[in-house]
């Protein structure tokens, strides 16, 4: 299963930084939210994965050792909504420049 | 009072003065007047006050901790020096805001200026009485930011601002400089107290890091003192409004560089280096600055260059490192202060009264201000040292020290020649200052007729001018008893016998300055006719002009250079830069691989489960798909997207995190809303057009890309499989899992984490969340889409088209019809999604939810209803107010977490139990809950705030971006 996800990971970033290279805004933003899948996965992934013992605690005794870490958890939780309003920035300065600069390069203005 | 209360009272209240300074109205000339006058008056009196307990403990003190790790306290020390410095300053500080208060006109923002004024007042006061190193450069920097902003407080003209940028430059070069010196004395005192610096002067002058210490310090007073080669600054710095030139640039900022050098003469004084540096640098200031005096036009450029030579001459006293030579020097800085700071006054009433400063313009002034001129000629026979008045009482102790033999050496000997030279020119300039304003032909230039100030612009001059003739001429009974005190708090023990009279009989000072007085006036006889019709400078040198030579320096250093620089070393364009970075990572993670082996074990094979790599295997096929599409199929690439993100989710879900899966779903959803509202906004883009571009070169571009890509992605998945095949250490994962319950009455960890025991963590992110959509909303409040996109999109056209052809349809109605079905659905939606919300909202700290998952839920219905039925739809019959959600929430959050303080716990602690609520049954309501509130209906605002601002793009009027560059390039072409 670790390879699988680490392949996954590995294929996402890698997309993303492919389309980060490109000269199109659209480009960029697409490949960012890929990098971005690919990190917050990294990051959960330092949780180790562990199906079936999600950090609920179904009684108050008990031992530990049957709940997930919740610490990476919490942590990408917030990254995925913080990363949503990233990526809107991001777009609508996109956007904008594109507006003002009547090109789509990620430079303002065509090579 | 105690000296802890006087001395910061002494710092503390010209600061409370400039804040409250500021916050007047501009026109508030009086009242700001009166302010900074009254503060500045405070603060003389409480000097007053405090002089007698220095007479009879010599030192006041006042200690508060600071850094105690690096033993450095916040300490003040108050001694006879110190007292006559600030002094100084408040006094004159005092005058000039009272001649300021005539001086400013009606329309000059006056809040700005005394604001500045009394922040610098409280600066220099710090320097003078800090009693720490550290303490004293700090106030130090401040006095020259300060400078700066006083400087170009008329900063529509040029002149002001290349002046306050001169100044700034050359006093913040020797602020650095006085820095390195500072930390020196300090490795070798082993203190930065002033005291204890004061205490190792042996250690200091035997050290191996004297000369280096004493060149840095050095660099630092004398570009502050603005002495021989750094002087540049102080005439540019002219440029500041007159009170400014009379209480900064001549009476107390530039004073600090020889008060500092005065303050340490005890323990750096008396070597050859100290003797030779200073020696050389304050007799080059004081002929040079007197010779460059005589053939300046302007009034205050004069003014300028004469405070220039008599620094010059108060830092060739202090080289000499003989006590009555120190003597000299503090006697001078009062004596000059008062004189000079009356003239700059003259030279602002005659600016001010006739519209001009150029001498060559001025004449025959004397009968239309006979007052004012009569105050100027006394206070310029004291600059020249006419004898009756304090000028002429130091500059014969200057004569007197000058014929003295200290160092034997060519420099010492030369020096009674020189000063009588320096002083020839002193007279020359003071004379022309008198002659060519007040006598003389009465010039027809003048851009107005002049007559007297009024009466209060007078009197801070009248005063001054007062005390330059009661110190000159009973100096014993007046000034005596205060300037010994000064000198015994510098010398201690080796404070000399000196006596203030203005008879020491028919000996060679007084010959000296005969003769400096008969050749200063025939000098000016001589060069009179000259002086009316040449051009600005000296002769000659006229053409080596310092501020030019400066300015190049800078455009060469910070332009040419840099630029230079950046186009061999880096690129304005992202994709290099882009992948500069990314190789660069990818190197710096090769490192640690290829330093030994990462032993990774092999992959175990029987854990793999075959649904979710056929998951995956869709999801890669997504991304890779979307990296493939993204630029001639935008829409297909976003679908794709979409995809690999659903595969996310489903692995956040399968490896036990339901939070994640939850919240990813939801944000997927609204992610892709929001792209799909920009796609709009982009050029098309179609697959034939190419580029001129070589193929080959297009080839190796794109697999040169395609390798960096290929090097990171192999790079994470080998890091993250490393990682994950490692066992898992303790964490602090422990540490919330046992205390979720218990202290966060919680069962859901994740929630209990974000809104508890991270709670402020959580707070921070809501704000930048909160941050982000309003700069969103700001942003397209001014949006210019590019001409090609103002237009609606082809196929809406073609719609409306349709929709127009037929005579019982209109605009609209083929859009509706098409989406019919799936809008009655989501109207239907709207109730069930706003239950789903508050429902995994409440439950959120137990099970799967909470605060950010419900407030996308809540989001996307409102979200939907504007999908269903239009922006005019959905707005005349609902009114979201989404700014108002995220003020209020953010408003809740905060307040949630100030709670805890009435119970006396710490920011955002929280309080638990259930609640037993009818039909529903026990609810967990922790004071959590609130704050989960917050960052709810922040999340809803936000989301809401940032699509609904998109979408209103399209039903806006727009304005195309007026000319684009892309125009611009066209029409060019």
């Amino acid at each position: 299963m670790a390879l699988l996800l680490a392949l996954s990971i590995g294929i996402l970033a890698g997309s993303g930084v492919w389309l980060l290279l490109r000269p199109r805004t659209y480009q960029v933003v697409i490949g960012l939210s890929l990098c971005a899948f690919a990190v917050n996965l990294f990051i959960f992934s330092m949780g180790r994965l562990r199906s079936g013992a999600p950090p609920i605690l179904a009684s108050t005794t008990g031992t530990l050792a049957g709940y997930a870490d919740p610490v990476p958890q919490a942590l990408v939780l917030t990254a995925i909504v913080i990363g949503f309003a990233t990526t809107a920035l991001l777009l609508v300065v996109l956007l904008a420049a594109r507006g003002f600069t009547g090109t789509d390069h990620v430079d303002g203005q065509e090579r | 009072m105690t000296d802890d209360v006087l001395l910061t009272m002494l710092i503390v209240l010209p600061f409370v003065g400039s804040l409250l300074a500021a916050t007047f109205r501009p026109n508030a000339r009086n009242s700001e007047a009166w302010l900074a006058g009254g503060v500045a008056l405070i603060c003389l009196f409480l000097l007053v006050f405090a002089y007698p307990a220095i007479v009879e403990r010599g030192v006041l003190r006042s200690e508060a901790e600071w850094i105690p790790a690096l033993g450095l306290g916040f300490s003040l020390r108050l001694d006879g020096f110190a007292w006559m410095f600030a002094l100084l300053v408040t006094g004159i500080g005092f005058l000039v805001v009272l001649y300021a208060r005539y001086y400013m006109s009606p329309n000059d923002p006056v809040p700005r200026f005394f604001s500045f004024l009394l922040a610098f007042m409280g600066s220099m006061l710090g320097i003078v009485i800090a009693g720490n190193l550290i303490i004293l450069l700090f106030f130090w920097e401040l006095t020259g930011i300060f400078s700066f902003l006083l400087i170009g407080y008329w900063h529509h003209t040029a002149g002001a601002r290349d002046g306050a940028r001169m100044a700034l430059i050359v006093t913040g070069f020797g602020g650095v400089a006085l820095l390195a010196g500072v930390v020196l004395i300090g490795q070798i005192v082993g203190s930065y107290d002033l005291d204890q610096v004061l205490a190792s002067g042996e250690a200091i002058r035997s050290h191996v890091l004297y000369l280096p210490a004493l060149v840095l310090i050095l660099l630092g007073t004398l570009t502050k003192s603005a002495q021989f080669p750094f002087h540049i600054w102080l005439p540019n710095a002219m440029a500041a409004p007159t009170p400014v030139s009379a209480l900064l640039h001549s009476a107390t900022m530039v004073k600090a560089g020889v008060f500092l050098l005065t303050r340490l003469w005890p323990v750096m004084a008396g070597t050859p280096e100290w003797f030779w540096l200073l020696g050389l640098a304050g007799m080059a200031a004081l002929v040079l600055g007197a010779f460059f005096a005589i053939f300046q036009h302007d009034l205050k450029g004069l003014l300028a260059y004469s405070t220039i030579s008599h620094l010059g001459l108060i830092t060739m006293l202090l080289s000499l490192g003989s006590p009555l030579g120190a003597v000299a020097a503090i006697f001078h800085m009062m004596n000059h202060a008062t004189f000079k700071a009356s003239l700059f006054m003259a030279a602002g009433i005659i600016d001010h009264e006739t519209g001009t400063r150029d001498m060559r313009k001025l004449g025959g002034l004397f009968t239309y201000m006979p007052v004012t001129a009569t105050l100027a000629m006394v206070a310029s026979a004291a600059m020249a040292g006419v004898p009756l008045l304090n000028g002429f009482l130091s500059k014969e102790m200057f004569f007197a020290e000058a014929i003295e033999t200290h160092v034997h050496s060519l420099l010492d000997t030369s020096q009674p020649y020189v000063a009588v030279i320096a002083s020839t020119f002193a007279v020359t300039y003071s004379l022309r200052f008198i002659h060519s304003v007040f006598f003389g032909q009465k010039s027809g230039d003048m851009p107005r007729v002049p007559h007297e100030p009024p009466f209060w612009m007078r009197v801070p001059s009248m005063f001054l001018v007062l005390a330059c003739l009661v110190v000159g001429i009973f100096p014993a009974a007046t000034v005596g008893p205060y300037l010994l005190t000064a000198v015994q708090s510098v010398l201690g023990t080796r404070t000399p016998v000196f006596s203030l009279a203005i008879w020491h009989g028919f000996n060679l000072p007084l010959i000296m300055s005969a003769v400096a007085l008969v050749a200063g006036a025939l000098l000016y006889l001589a060069l009179k006719n000259y002086l009316r019709h040449s051009p600005e400078g000296p002769p000659v040198l006229r053409h080596l002009n310092g501020r030019h030579l400066f300015e190049r320096g800078v455009i060469v250093l910070s332009l040419k250079w840099s630029r230079a620089a950046e186009m061999a070393l880096s690129t304005r364009r992202l994709q290099p830069q882009l992948r500069i970075l990314l190789l660069a990572a990818a190197l710096a993670a090769l490192v640690p691989i290829s330093m030994g082996s990462l032993g990774l074990p092999g992959p175990d094979w029987r854990d793999l489960d075959p649904a979710l790599a056929l998951v995956w295997l869709a999801g890669a096929g997504c991304a890779i798909g979307a990296a493939h599409q993204a630029k001639y199929h935008r829409l297909v690439a976003l679908v794709l997207l979409g995809g690999a993100g659903l595969a996310t989710c489903i692995t956040f879900a399968w490896f036990s995190a339901p939070d994640l899966a939850l919240t990813q779903l939801l944000v997927e959803i609204v992610t892709t809303i929001l792209i799909l509202l920009g796609l709009r906004w982009l050029p098309k883009r179609f697959e034939q057009i190419t580029t001129e571009e070589d193929p080959s070169r297009r080839r190796l571009r794109r697999s040169r890309d395609l390798a960096i890509a290929f090097v990171v992605g192999a790079g994470m998945a080998t890091l993250a499989y490393a990682v994950m095949v490692l066992p898992m250490p303790e964490t602090v994962g422990s540490y919330f899992l046992e205390r979720a319950y218990t202290e966060g009455g919680g069962r859901n960890v994740v929630n209990v984490t974000l809104v508890d025991f991270r709670g402020f963590d959580t707070l921070g992110e809501i704000t930048v969340l909160a941050a982000v959509a309003l700069t969103i909303f700001a942003l397209l409040r001014r949006f210019r889409p590019a001409p090609d996109n103002v237009g609606s999109p082809l196929q809406q056209r073609r719609q409306n088209a349709f929709d127009e052809a037929e005579p019982d349809r209109k605009a609209g109605d083929t859009l509706g019809d098409y989406l019919l079905v799936p809008s009655v659905i989501m109207k239907w939606l709207f109730p069930v999604i706003i239950v789903l919300a508050i429902y995994l909202f409440l439950r959120g700290h137990d099970l799967p939810g909470g605060g950010f998952a419900a407030g996308i839920t809540l989001a996307t219905a409102f979200i939907l209803q504007y999908l269903a039925s239009g922006t005019t739809w959905v707005e005349d019959r609902l009114r979201i107010l989404p700014v108002n959600w995220i003020g209020l929430s953010l408003l809740l959050a905060a307040m949630t977490g100030m709670a805890s303080w009435l119970f006396g716990y710490p920011f955002l602690t929280s309080h638990s139990q259930y609640v037993e609520l009818p039909l529903i049954g026990a609810v967990p309501a922790a004071t959590a809950l609130f704050f989960d509130l917050g960052v709810f209906g922040l999340v809803v605002g936000a989301t809401v705030l940032m699509l609904i601002a998109l979408a209103h793009q399209s039903v806006r009027k727009l304005r195309a971006s007026r000319t684009t560059t892309a125009q611009a390039v066209r029409e060019e072409a």
